[in-house]
């Protein structure tokens, strides 16, 4: 057994001069891993987002040339809408809250120099682009991308013969498979690291609810994506070498592999959820100037969600032809988890309650998060209830229920967490002027695209359809000017994030300086550089309260650095 | 590469009292026991609603497997044995023992091979029905997994030859006991229960 | 509300139209009540020159109980909705009314076939009417429905009638509706089952006794073709 040892300095031992290829691209320094991520995750939104505006402009304009992208048939169609999904959930909305906020966060916040095993670190980034590169080839193909939806559903996506793109849909499974990969070996090191390699002094209720909440989301993974491995395995066979997992003309069960699959994507989204809650308590707190109201109720809702969130997933499957009786027992704990989330959101608007807000660019994402999140979460359960899921299930009111889940977990709580710990990672503030220009231009249209297509999903509008010229009830003008309506809004919302993308950029070289603790905040990454350096803190810190402390009565200033001597 | 950086110092620490590699080969075995548990739950499953399964599992060679749960469990006992030398830091006792623990792999997957060649020969694939599917690929797996041990095991041995990183072959002893705590569940499931 | 979007054409889409109303209504009082909060907060409590946040940790009782009061309302809350939601769920889904008429839906890529009971109210009998994409009903009259896929899933959906069914592969799933409103109504396939999803629509028709009778008598299957279409 190996002890810390005393008087540790995390120095850069590295004592020659790193080439470009030592420092960017083989690095095992996490910070550099984090922004690997980053980087491909926010390559890959633009690929997510565009496919978006394509098959959006298809929707509202159909048969329509689409500008720089040109015609979309119906196989097309189906490959964008899989892509989108797929892309959204593993390559952007995971690789950024986890790996990302991960991998750059969690030793700063736990107060050392670097993850447990860099090495796994750098092996886990690089399954990671492999997976990307896997998936990028499969748009490529001659055939077109895979279009079976990115819940893949045999007998459509274990057969060529139906989904007519043989290696597409091989390379697209194979791509989630190793993105999962990687996932699990960075997990390893997420879990190892907040547990053993914390600074002294800092104990279970002195770690900020940022690592809490990526900590949490990694063993909800961790614990739930196996029997979709072993369920990918069985579709990859049964797709290449002929075996009949799930073929029901041979003895298989499509249903199987929903089973697999829900087992896993309902935990899935409170993998991203946590995280992205995370990143909202810390914003909020820092920015209201006020404790965060009851850290231990944040604490134990979360990890109770995460329980439950095990028990809910067949409610994807109501209809599905699952026995009649067990979507009984899914409604319950479905209605249920509603309770743990509400409690949690209620904790956060409380924390605000006699606050001192200030509104920088961060801090209004992060308040966006919550008034949107609200509403995805209330709209879940229309969804939840067996008897109405009966009518909803499959149509736009579900894209809609879970954009205003997904969009503020994956963008808005990112934007917050970008706004917020960027004077840290290059030592420069983004502009607040266009900050707020993009936070108004990404808030409002985002409402502008989803609140019509509650209505299209509410007249039966159902999912995955590239045309509805051909469906009477839905080519009213009443439901077709939703269509129109939300693809509008969507190009807006994407011409704004170009302001994002010049503020990112631009600050990176020319944004005002920043010095270590700009923000005035009390987590231990704040006591580094800005940037950190290799090895990240000149001497190791040591923790002596909670992250929490501002506003104490009776100091004189409103914050209280959780390594500042007592 | 980078150039040589030593550990760092995050390595080293221990805030619960387990050593960090210990804790995250606990995490992977974590991880691993899902994969396997849920291809496990399903066979078994379906094993308990197909009657006709059992026909099939006639056919599974109850000797080979019986062989290889032997050759399996020496195997892991060496790699105790390997760890007993290796905390007594006796690396001149650990190395051989290692070997032995990749030898009991070796006979594994030799005995695994030559009964699925024969099993082949006679028509059961893995594309000849269910059983057979899930026969294979839960084998198959548990035989990359046994490979993997091996492999990690012989690198570390490199390293245990010289009298270095001893503390690995605890680690290394966790993972393939685990290996072998699977096969003692594939073993009544596919071999035994006919 | 959902009435004034599409029609209730089924016996069962009212009490589905009540159970999403009971969750508008429910669910859109604590949104209102959580987003107000919100927003009052974020007016309020504006960082003003002088003024400190308060230091609260949350931890005591009279400030828990401002979230264990809501918390279990919305309980509450949740246990209505849930009785309402799986008393809807048995009525539509669990509890199978007496059949005065069987009809068989057979999905696959990419187009619906639908076989009628003929004159003889019998299902699978010689004068069964077969057709494609053409879903002709009685008001009225229960039907129950065998659902079947002959290759990869579908999914069996009228959103006038509220109703919807995945249809899969290898299993003949069972089902009732009562069409209750005349007209035509849109019939969807609503589960991805390749490139031609989108193009899987068929048309119902829900008549009058009378009319569906003459239709039937228009459409007999030529003796020949009728016991060869089995």
């Amino acid at each position: 057994m190996t002890a810390s040892h005393p008087a540790e300095h995390g120095h850069d031992v590295v004592h020659h001069k790193q080439s470009f290829w030592e420092k960017y691209v083989f690095s095992t320094d996490h910070k550099m891993i984090g922004m690997q991520y980053l980087f491909t995750g926010m390559f890959m939104a633009v690929i997510g987002g565009f496919f978006s505006y394509v098959f959006r402009m298809q929707l509202a304009f159909p048969e329509q040339s689409v500008p720089l992208f040109g015609l979309v048939t119906p196989a097309i169609y189906s490959s964008l809408s899989t892509n989108h999904g797929t892309i959204m959930i593993f390559w952007v909305a995971m690789p950024i809250l986890i790996a990302a906020f991960g991998n750059y966060l969690i030793p700063l916040m736990v107060g050392c120099d670097d993850m447990v095993f860099p090495k796994l670190n750098r092996l886990s980034y690089q399954v990671f682009l492999l997976s990307s590169i896997v998936l990028i080839i499969s748009l490529l193909l001659p055939n077109g991308g895979f279009g079976g939806a990115w819940t893949s559903y045999p007998p459509l996506s274990s057969s060529a013969q139906y989904n007519l793109t043989p290696y597409a849909a091989t390379l697209w499974l194979l791509a989630v498979a190793l993105e999962f990969v990687a996932f699990l070996i960075g997990g390893i090191n997420f879990l190892t690291t907040a547990m053993n390699a914390r600074a002294p002094g800092m104990k279970m209720f002195d770690i900020p609810l940022m690592i809490w909440m990526i900590i949490l989301a990694t063993i909800m993974f961790m614990g739930s994506v196996g029997p979709l491995i072993a369920g990918a395995v069985m579709l990859l066979m049964d797709q290449t070498i002929g075996t009949a997992f799930f073929d029901p003309v041979r003895g298989g069960d499509p249903i199987l592999w929903q089973h697999l699959f829900w087992f896993f994507g309902h935990p899935e989204v409170y993998v991203v959820l946590l995280p992205a809650m995370g990143i909202v308590a810390e914003v909020i707190t820092v920015f209201s100037r006020k404790k965060m109201f009851g850290y231990k109720t944040v604490l134990y809702t979360s990890i109770a969600t995460g329980i439950i969130s095990f028990f809910v997933w067949a409610h994807h499957q109501f209809v599905a032809g699952i026995d009649p009786r067990m979507a009984n027992v899914f409604t319950v704990t479905t209605v249920i988890i509603s309770i743990p989330i509400a409690e949690m959101i209620f904790v956060y608007i409380a924390t605000l309650y006699g606050g001192s807000i200030r509104f920088t660019t961060a801090m209004l994402f992060a308040l966006g998060f919550l008034a949107a999140f609200l509403i995805g979460g209330v709209t879940g359960i229309f969804l939840g209830s067996s008897g109405s899921d009966i009518y909803f299930h499959d149509t736009y009111f579900v894209v809609a229920h879970f954009h205003y889940t997904f969009f503020p977990i994956s963008i808005i709580a990112v934007f917050a967490g970008l706004y917020y710990w960027f004077p840290k990672m290059f030592g420069r503030f983004m502009n607040e002027t266009l900050g707020k220009i993009h936070f108004w231009g990404t808030i409002i249209p985002f409402n502008l695209i989803f609140i019509p297509l509650f209505y299209a999903g509410a007249a039966g509008a159902h999912r995955r359809i590239y045309s509805y010229e051909h469906f009477p009830e839905l080519a009213i003008p009443s439901v077709q000017n939703m269509q129109i309506i939300a693809t509008r809004a969507l190009i807006l919302l994407l011409l704004f994030q170009f302001v994002f993308v010049f503020n990112f950029f631009w600050s990176i070289f020319k944004g005002k300086k920043a010095d270590a603790n700009p923000w005035k905040a009390n987590t231990l990454e704040w006591q580094a550089p800005s940037p950190p350096p290799h090895g990240n803190f000149a001497e190791l810190p040591t923790v002596y309260r909670g992250p929490y402390e501002y506003s104490v009565p009776g100091r004189e200033l409103d914050f209280w650095p959780q390594n500042e001597k007592p | 590469m980078t150039a040589a950086t030593h550990a760092p110092v995050a390595t080293g620490r221990s805030a619960t009292g387990i050593p960090t590699a210990k804790l995250a080969m606990w995490w992977l075995l974590a991880s691993e026991i899902v994969i396997f548990g849920g291809l496990l739950v399903v066979y078994i499953m379906r094993r308990v609603m197909f009657d006709h399964w059992a026909a099939y599992a006639e056919h599974t060679n109850l000797i080979a497997g019986s062989f290889n749960t032997f050759a399996l469990v020496t195997s892991s006992l060496f790699a105790v044995l390997a760890h007993q030398a290796a905390e007594a830091k006796d690396h001149k006792k650990a190395f051989p023992y290692l070997w032995v623990s990749i030898l009991g792999g070796l006979v594994f997957l030799i005995i695994k091979s030559l009964e699925w060649s024969n099993e082949i020969s006679h028509g059961f694939t893995i594309t000849s029905n269910l059983f057979w599917s899930f026969y294979y690929t839960a084998a198959g797996l548990h035989g990359l997994h046994v490979i993997v041990g091996m492999v990690a095991m012989g690198i570390i041995s490199m390293d245990v030859a010289k009298g270095k990183n001893l503390h690995r072959v605890e680690i290394a002893g966790i993972y393939w006991c685990f290996v072998e705590v699977v096969w003692i569940f594939l073993f009544p499931l596919l071999y035994i229960a006919k | 509300m959902m009435q004034y979007i599409l029609p209730e054409a089924s016996s069962s889409a009212a009490s589905i139209d009540f159970l999403i109303d009971l969750i508008l209504a429910l669910g859109g009082f604590w949104l209102i009540v959580a987003e107000g909060a919100l927003f009052y907060f974020i007016f309020k409590y504006r960082r003003k020159e002088g003024v400190k946040a308060l230091y609260i940790t949350g931890e005591k009782h009279e400030e828990k109980r401002w979230i264990h009061i809501p918390h279990n309302l919305i309980l509450l809350c949740d246990v209505v909705i849930i009785a309402f939601a799986v008393k809807v769920w048995y009525d539509v889904k669990q509890f199978q009314p007496p059949a005065d008429e069987t009809v068989r839906v057979i999905g696959q890529q990419w187009s619906w076939r639908f076989v009628h009971p003929g004159l003889d109210k019998v299902l699978g009998t010689a004068d069964d009417v077969e057709t494609v994409d053409e879903f002709r009903l009685k008001i009225g009259t229960t039907y129950h429905f065998q659902l079947e896929s002959v290759d990869v899933l579908h999914s069996f959906s009228i959103p006038a009638f509220r109703l919807k069914q995945d249809a899969v592969p290898g299993r003949v799933i069972t089902g009732w509706f009562k069409p209750t409103r005349l007209g035509e109504y849109d019939f969807q396939c609503a589960e991805i089952c390749g490139i031609g999803h989108g193009i899987m629509r068929s048309q119902v028709f829900v008549e009058t006794p009378e009319a569906h009778d003459k239709w039937l008598k228009a459409h007999q299957p030529h003796p020949q073709v009728a016991s060869v279409s089995k």
